[in-house]
């Protein structure tokens, strides 16, 4: 069962009904159901083009765009080590290595209990810290060996629990809108009046 | 979009309000506001290279191949000319170093990643790529490194096969799936030099339409298995004809090589279909080619058995048992079908009947409609487009009239028209309709009475042109049903036109070539009865298979078998050629020439490609030799006599003297002064409350011959099954899937049941003509409704 559960059901329509169109709301459905199932199944795919109106095959286009969105289990840390230029100076190739050892897994893989997978990832823009890593998209600078290791042993007591949440996390506090609040926009092949801004322009 | 009042023909001179004028490398072009440069150069003689841009889609811009410079106040401006829309004063150069040098540019770094496997590529040849590689292009390229790799082909649906690295990403065939067909199951997945035109993970792109993507992919991408390695373009023959499959007769160029069909291209002609073609009407020219044709005449033997005879045995005898039968009287002689064919052959035949005083023959099948409707004020397919509401009192035109399905559906995205769905369940189009009228059948006439109330649809119908689009949306209903729903309509809308759509390839023109019933000769249905209570000496068969196609089983039956003769005309031993005494090859599409009718009653050409297979020969020479065989000399020896006397002798078919019109769009049949309908009280039979009133429609993929006989298509039909709505599913006590009794007063078969939201409550959907049980062994066509009850099997 990875389609939305019932209470994440409540809030995707919260989403939609924030925007013009409710295909608009994919990108936001594509985080809200890896949040619930820490990767984007199939059937999850199924579930919000259902619920937007599109088709599976669109929901994939979209989804497919994007390198957050994952579509094999990950584990519940994402260890992306920067090997662009700055990091590749100050040594992300050892600490790479040092990482593939303190994991066992080569980068790419996933830890037999399903705690980390380790990539490889492009500048994080933070090459001023070199070398970064993110864990879950959360930032680690200067890396060294042993701190990697404490990173590990952390993670994996829960003592890090608090700041890194488990993989498709975005954020822990939900931002709400009222229906009241929105601005309640209608979609441009729906629209019947030229918006305020363009009030005494020529139409572009 | 001004509206052009066809009742004055003169057009206005007055100036018009969009009118612009632009300078395209010097020349001035006359184009309206809105237009992209692109579009207004296409009217000179200078070509401007193009990827993405298709006439029929929305430009996107995509490919960048059709830079182009406008001159600014700052100088000249490099612009995508398909992206661009024209302003008055401007000034374009296409042919500039500037230009040539970024097209160049654009061409090269589209090369990058090809495969350049030309010689193995279907579209070396006609490619756009190849071609303004070699127009366009610079020559070299200067990227040596190892090219992109994916797996060559993939097939993304039963007959589209993809090759990735051909692709370009122009989007033209995305944009098709999901703008034009509304099927968007293909879509750009990942990113960057990964992108990839792909399907959803095991949904493949199993649209009616997915054929038009491998005719506009402006590259070897997309391929059709019907036609992958079949022949090399600069080796086929080309004729323009249409597309007889159904009676939208779209335009099409029948393509031939080694005298063999291997393909049907659309064709763009701006009354019919823009240039799109269905699935079915694309791919069934295998059927011709199929190793099942008939060859050579058959004829009984002693023993019962059909076998192979000659020609002028095979005729000399049909020829005696025509004059038996008419011995006995011409009542006992009668001709069904023709609507296979094409308007000569069915004058040929309409001919002889006349000469043999057999007033006995009928083109309509038993499904058809009552002929006053093409005595209405006749509406074209293009007037969809203008028309303010678009009524729906008609089948799934998505299932049986695909493209004209397309051209609703395009006025109803483009928010030109309304569309309101009179139906008894919800169709391919139900998604696009402004007001849905769904109603139990039998009742359709009092709904639209009920709703002269209503405020809002009034209003609507009063806002302008209203197109009626009317048929026979339930073949469980009879067509006077239709006539009094269409009578509604035309009370609440005096001024609305009709599209009479029956689905039948040439119906239209067999109808008026003269195979109709006359001076009180009997349609389909009444010579089937005839024939089983043994009155009919001979009956003919003109590409007719009672047995499979006329949906009451137990009627087809009993009138084949109670037919003392039976001759048949057939390209295929049918059902019920297989019973004749005497069957007779026909020539098929694109092995004849001639003209066709389509459902507007447009006469167009259909074109020979290939010469007849075996000794096979048009339906119009059987004719004629059957008349000299039985004294009655019809007056003509070619195919040219025939069509000058068909023109002069049948009064609608007079404007196909324009024969330039009648090879290319075609032109409209003359139609009779119009009559008004008069409104009926039809009194519908009550359900009792346990039943489930039949809705019995067509699918696309049937057992239709086409169909069976074209390997690409024949497995792409469903099978029966019984479909109600899912709330009435716990009171049938059956689960979905399992296999249901499925009985009305006529007969009782089993089948799987099945649960859609689009069906009605209280009603069943059934399905026609597809594989499993037949669901014509439940219709009676001398019944208003049908209905059924559903039972758990024990
Ligand atoms: S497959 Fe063909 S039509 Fe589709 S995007 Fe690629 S090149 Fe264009
Ligand atoms: S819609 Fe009808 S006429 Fe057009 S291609 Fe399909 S079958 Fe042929
Ligand atoms: S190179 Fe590693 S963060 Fe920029
Ligand atoms: S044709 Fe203009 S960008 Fe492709």
């Amino acid at each position: 069962m990875s389609r939305l559960n019932e209470a994440n059901i409540k809030t995707a329509l919260e989403i939609i009904a924030r925007y013009p169109r409710p295909k608009s709301a994919l990108i936001p459905l594509l985080h809200l159901s890896q949040e619930q199932n820490g990767f984007i199944t199939r059937d999850a795919m199924v579930h919000l083009g259902e619920l937007v109106g599109v088709t599976s095959a669109e929901v994939y286009g979209t989804a497919t765009f994007y390198e957050m969105f994952r579509f094999e289990p990950v584990g519940k840390y994402l260890v992306n080590i920067c090997g662009t230029m700055s990091c590749a100076l100050m040594g992300a190739g050892d600490l790479m290595h040092h990482a593939e050892h303190k994991l066992g897994v080569k980068a790419g893989g996933t830890t037999a209990d399903g705690m980390f997978t380790l990539a490889h990832a492009e500048c994080q823009a933070a090459c001023t810290e070199a070398p970064t890593l993110q864990v879950n998209y959360r930032f680690r600078y200067k890396v060294t060996n042993s701190d990697f290791d404490a990173l590990i042993d952390d993670l994996k007591s829960g003592k890090l629990s608090d700041e890194i949440p488990s993989h498709g996390v975005v954020a822990r506090i939900r931002q709400r809108i009222p229906a009241d609040r929105g601005v309640g926009a209608v979609a441009p092949e729906l629209a019947t009046e030229n918006p305020v801004w363009m009030d005494g322009k020529a139409a572009l | 979009m001004t509206t052009v009042d066809s009742s004055n023909a003169t057009p206005e001179v007055a100036v018009d309000p969009n009118a612009v004028s632009v300078t395209i490398n010097g020349k001035v072009v006359a184009a309206r506001k809105g237009e992209m440069i692109i579009a207004a150069a296409d009217r000179t003689d200078d070509f401007i290279p193009r990827f993405c841009y298709h006439p029929r889609m929305e430009p996107v811009g995509m490919c960048r191949q059709c830079l182009v410079e406008v001159v600014g106040p700052r100088g000249p401006m490099m612009v995508v000319s398909c992206m661009t829309p024209v302003a008055d004063g401007q000034v374009v150069n296409t042919e500039t170093e500037g230009v040539k040098k970024a097209q160049e540019g654009v061409l090269e770094l589209l090369l990058a990643n090809h495969p350049l496997d030309c010689p193995v590529c279907d579209k070396g040849g006609e490619c756009p790529l190849q071609d303004q590689a070699f127009s366009h292009g610079p020559g070299e390229s200067r990227f040596v490194e190892e090219k992109r790799h994916y797996e060559k082909p993939i097939a993304i649906s039963e007959n589209v096969y993809l090759d990735r690295e051909r692709c370009i990403l122009c989007d033209r065939c995305t944009r098709f799936a999901d703008e034009v067909a509304g099927d968007a199951l293909i879509s750009f997945t990942s990113r960057g030099n990964n992108t990839q035109v792909m399907t959803f993970p095991d949904e493949p792109f199993s649209s009616y339409f997915s054929g038009n993507t491998v005719q506009i992919c402006p590259v070897g991408a997309l391929t059709a298995k019907p036609y992958r390695f079949k022949a090399r373009p600069w080796d086929i023959e080309h004729v323009e004809s249409t597309c007889t499959t159904c009676s939208v007769g779209c335009r099409t160029v029948v393509q031939s090589s080694r005298d063999e069909l291997v393909r049907y291209q659309g064709v763009d002609s701006q009354p019919v279909n823009w240039g799109w073609l269905c699935d079915k009407g694309r791919f069934n020219f295998e059927s011709i080619n199929s190793k099942d044709r008939l060859t050579t005449p058959l004829i009984k033997d002693a023993s019962g058995n059909l076998s192979a005879t000659s020609w002028s045995v095979a005729i000399d005898s049909a020829a005696r048992m025509l004059r038996t039968a008419l011995t006995v009287s011409p009542q006992s002689v009668a001709f069904i079908g023709g609507a296979r064919g094409t308007n000569e052959d069915a004058f040929a035949w309409a001919q002889l009947a006349n000469a043999l005083g057999v007033d006995s023959r009928d083109s309509q099948m038993a499904d058809g409609l009552p002929p006053q409707v093409f005595s209405l004020p006749q509406a074209t397919i293009a007037d969809i487009d203008t028309a303010k509401t678009i009524i729906l009192l008609a089948p799934d035109l998505k299932e049986e009239l695909p493209v004209l399905y397309l051209r609703v559906r395009h006025a109803a995205e483009k928010r030109a028209g309304r569309v309101v769905e009179v139906s008894p369940r919800a169709t391919g189009l139900a998604g696009k309709a402004w007001k849905k009228v769904h109603v139990e059948p039998g009742k359709t006439a009092a709904a639209l009475r009920a709703l002269a109330t209503d405020a809002a649809f009034t209003a609507q119908l009063a806002s302008g042109s209203v197109v009626v689009i009317v048929g026979r949306m339930n073949l469980a209903e009879s067509e006077e049903s239709v006539v009094h729903a269409l009578a509604e309509v035309l009370h609440m809308a005096p001024h609305a036109t009709v599209l009479p759509v029956l689905r039948r390839g040439n119906v239209r023109g067999a109808i008026t070539a003269g195979l109709t019933p006359r001076n009180g000769g009997k349609s389909t249905a009444e010579i089937l009865e005839a024939a089983a209570a043994g009155k009919i000496e001979c009956l003919v068969l003109l590409g007719a298979d009672p047995l499979s196609d006329v949906p009451d089983a137990d009627l087809a039956r009993r009138g084949i078998s109670g037919a003392r003769n039976i001759i048949a005309i057939d390209t295929f031993i049918t059902q019920s050629s297989a019973l004749a005494d005497i069957v007779l090859p026909a020539a098929a599409y694109g092995e004849k020439e001639g003209t066709t009718t389509n459902v507007e009653g447009r006469i167009s050409n259909v074109a020979q490609s290939i010469t007849p297979v075996g000794t096979s020969r048009p339906d119009w020479m059987i004719a004629v030799e059957l008349g000299t065989a039985t004294s009655h000399d019809l007056g003509v020896a070619s195919y040219n006599e025939l069509h000058a006397a068909m023109i002069s002798g049948v009064r609608e078919f007079a404007p196909a003297v324009d024969t330039h019109a009648v090879q290319h769009d075609g032109v409209i049949v003359a139609h009779p002064t119009p009559i008004t309908l008069t409104r009926t009280d039809s009194a519908s039979s009550e359900r009792n409350s346990y039943d489930y009133r039949a809705v019995v429609s067509r699918k696309l993929y049937d057992n239709a011959i086409g169909t069976a006989k074209s390997p690409s298509l024949a497995t792409l039909g469903e099978t029966s099954a019984v479909i109600v709505n899912p709330l009435d599913v716990p009171r049938i006590g059956a689960q979905v899937g399992e296999s249901v009794r499925v009985t009305s007063p006529r007969g009782s078969i089993a089948l799987p049941l099945h649960e859609s939201v689009d069906v009605l409550r209280g009603t069943a959907w059934l399905p026609i003509n597809l594989g499993g049980s037949d669901v014509r062994e439940l219709l009676d066509v001398a019944k208003d409704v049908i209905d059924l009850k559903i039972e758990k099997m024990s």
